[in-house]
């Protein structure tokens, strides 16, 4: 049985702005799939909202919706503004590294403890690339970059371990060279309530590659799928033996009362008891 | 639930701003503890839920006003209060805002800077930073309250052109009129004011960059608006780079507000047609004014006065008008001197403009500090 299935019926009459073999086109094809396989004909159940950076174009303008593209590593709190106020509607966030857990970081850690209600989406090129290719939180030690011409002297934060820790309902992290696994961790994550959080480690031959030493978009997707570990692996491995590794998959799956379902339950507590 | 009866009441003026705000239709309300606005956040977070609408403490100013400009756009009337410090943290918020012109109110009750300064301590010195503090060419729209009475009807107000121009309002305040008692009468809720941003009728596609104030939906109305704070067409489509895209939103956005200078500005004025000497005041400030300029007519010295409850844009005629009569005119102000320079540049010459300004330890400028400049001014002759 052949299946057609286009994104372009998610998508408004723009000509896309990204690089030749980012790994936002698999990323966004896999997303709207995923949004396909759920039975959404259109995005009017969503409301989307992004920073700055690459991967906050994702959405805004491009995807037929309500989109909300704000100042960097702002779009978390302006999401929360707008999902309690109108919680009727689920909020899915595009950013970057950079936009989500660098300048936006602290935004990230609340909107987890507070157990917003939104999925996060977050491409990991582990760089600045809208900006030219500068040292970024996830970067890789060692790593070459603009303004680590020598590599970088840092070590990278594990974003997906940080939002379980925080209280997230779900987090995973996946590879662009895993799209199937990601596609069926988004369909889950729309379908829960919560603050979901899906990392999507990504390439950028642009910015990133082509100084860390790639000399084209499928040795990085080789080095996506042979450095990639399940996590359920993890355990058995040294710390030796994990060093360089992208660990992937479920790395929580739970279920907490949500910051809209507790607000609303206080309103109405305090209407009918008068406090 | 029970909504504010018509009565007298005696509140604070903080107090007074959050009572404002509700009768303006105020329903969301987000906030980052900071001295002396604090009794903002605290009074919203108790009468909010009893009428169905949500106040949350955010984890910093910034997302203060990031949720606030959320729930804008989910239909919401929404505010945030804080002082200085918070004020400088907001300052990108506020840009993005006037950009993507989401109406919402920000409060700043001004304390001592500059950075902490002093925390507890009155002062006005955010007056250039409330036009200013943001980048890019913008046009603000600073309201600035003299009692406990204007807290309410200011805030009312500072909603109202929010929602009719679809812009940022900043309620200027200070740490002195915020947390005095005064008096005030709240009148029967049918007889204020409200005015209500411009829906999108069916099918419209053109939310933004209109010199007449666009229509703004909601989320959630099936416009599929795309908001951005990147340069825009009317559509919200992105254009980062065309200069003519670019010129269109921003002079647009501009206009919008300094074509109606006239309709926003307001102000007391006493003694104008015929006087020697001169006060331009605003805020707390303003409240020594009364006493000095009956004490002064009293020693035969013919005084008047303008107090600002706009102060941006500026009022330019006004002080104009003033420049033509007064022979000077003195601005006492809680800072080293910042709406001086704009009544000199505004008087154009006519008049002699001084200033008078104290700062420090939240002391205010007395009557009779004030009295006294008065009357060594219309005795020096120059």
């Amino acid at each position: 049985m052949t299946e057609t299935f286009s994104i372009r019926k998610y998508l408004r009459d723009l000509k896309l702005p990204f690089c030749p073999g980012c790994g936002i086109f698999t990323i966004m094809n896999t997303f709207l799939r995923a949004v396909h396989e759920l039975g959404y004909e259109d995005l009017s159940k969503f409301v989307f909202c992004s920073g700055i950076g690459c991967s906050s174009w994702i959405c805004s303008p491009y995807f037929k919706a309500d989109s909300i593209h704000t100042p960097h590593g702002r779009s978390i709190p302006v999401a929360t503004g707008m999902k309690l106020f109108h919680p009727d509607r689920d909020v899915v966030i595009f950013g970057g590294d950079g936009d989500i857990v660098g300048i936006g970081l602290s935004h990230f850690i609340h909107a987890a403890r507070r157990n917003l209600d939104a999925l996060v989406i977050m491409v990991n090129n582990m760089v600045y690339g809208m900006t030219g290719g500068q040292v970024a939180p996830t970067t890789p030690f060692k790593t070459k970059t603009t303004t680590t011409p020598y590599g970088s002297f840092e070590q990278p934060l594990d974003a997906a371990r940080l939002a379980t820790t925080a209280g997230a309902c779900y987090s995973a992290r996946w590879t662009t060279a895993h799209p199937k696994e990601l596609r069926e961790s988004i369909k889950k994550a729309i379908q829960m309530n919560g603050f979901r959080f899906i990392e999507v480690v990504s390439q950028c031959p642009t910015a990133y590659g082509r100084r860390a030493g790639f000399k084209n978009v499928g040795e990085m997707l080789k080095w996506f799928k042979e450095d990639a570990i399940q996590i359920q692996q993890v355990e058995k491995m040294s710390r030796r033996e994990l060093e360089g590794k992208i660990v992937i998959g479920e790395f929580v799956e739970r279920r907490r009362p949500t910051i809209v379902e507790n607000v609303y339950a206080m309103i109405k507590d305090v209407q009918t008891h008068g406090r | 639930m029970k909504l504010l009866q018509p009565n007298k009441y005696f509140w604070q003026g903080n107090e007074a701003c959050v009572e404002g705000a509700i009768t303006a239709g105020c329903r969301f309300f987000a906030g980052y503890p900071i001295t002396p606005a604090s009794e903002i956040s605290e009074h919203m977070a108790k009468q909010l839920p009893r009428i169905s609408g949500i106040a949350i403490q955010m984890e910093d100013e910034m997302a203060s006003v990031g949720a606030i400009i959320g729930a804008s756009w989910a239909g919401a009337k929404a505010m945030t209060a804080t002082s200085g410090p918070g004020f400088s943290l907001m300052q990108e918020f506020i840009g993005y805002a006037f950009m993507t012109e989401t109406p919402c109110v920000i409060v700043d009750v001004q304390r001592t800077g500059p950075s902490t300064g002093q925390a507890t301590k009155c002062g006005q010195g955010d007056v250039m930073q409330s036009r200013w503090g943001t980048h890019g060419d913008y046009s603000a729209i600073v309201l600035s309250p003299n009692s406990v009475q204007e807290m309410f009807t200011l805030t009312v107000r500072a909603f109202n052109l929010a929602e009719k121009y679809r812009t940022p309002v900043i309620l200027l305040s200070d740490e002195t009129i915020t947390h005095m008692r005064e008096q005030i009468t709240v009148p029967p809720l049918d007889s204020v004011k409200i005015i209500n941003r411009k829906k999108p009728r069916a099918g419209e596609t053109a939310f933004f960059g209109s010199e007449e104030t666009a229509p703004m939906p909601a989320v959630d109305e099936g416009f599929n608006v795309a908001v951005t704070g990147s340069t825009h067409d009317e559509y919200g489509t992105r254009f980062t780079a065309d200069p003519v895209v670019h010129r269109k939103l921003v002079e647009s956005l501009n206009n919008k507000i300094r074509n109606h200078t006239e309709e926003i500005s307001d102000f007391e004025d006493c003694n104008i047609e015929d006087c020697q000497i001169s006060i331009i005041s605003y805020g707390c400030t303003s409240r020594a004014v009364y006493e000095a300029v009956e004490k002064a007519e009293a020693k035969g010295v013919k005084t008047g006065y303008v107090r600002l409850k706009t102060i941006w844009p500026f009022p330019e005629k006004i002080i104009r008008k003033l420049a033509e009569k007064a022979d000077k005119i003195i601005v006492p102000e809680l800072n080293l001197g910042q709406i001086y320079y704009e009544v000199e540049r505004a008087s154009k010459g006519l008049a002699k403009v001084i200033p008078l300004n104290k700062i420090g330890g939240g002391e205010l400028i007395t009557p009779e500090e004030l009295l006294a400049k008065i009357l060594k001014e219309a005795e020096k002759n120059d």
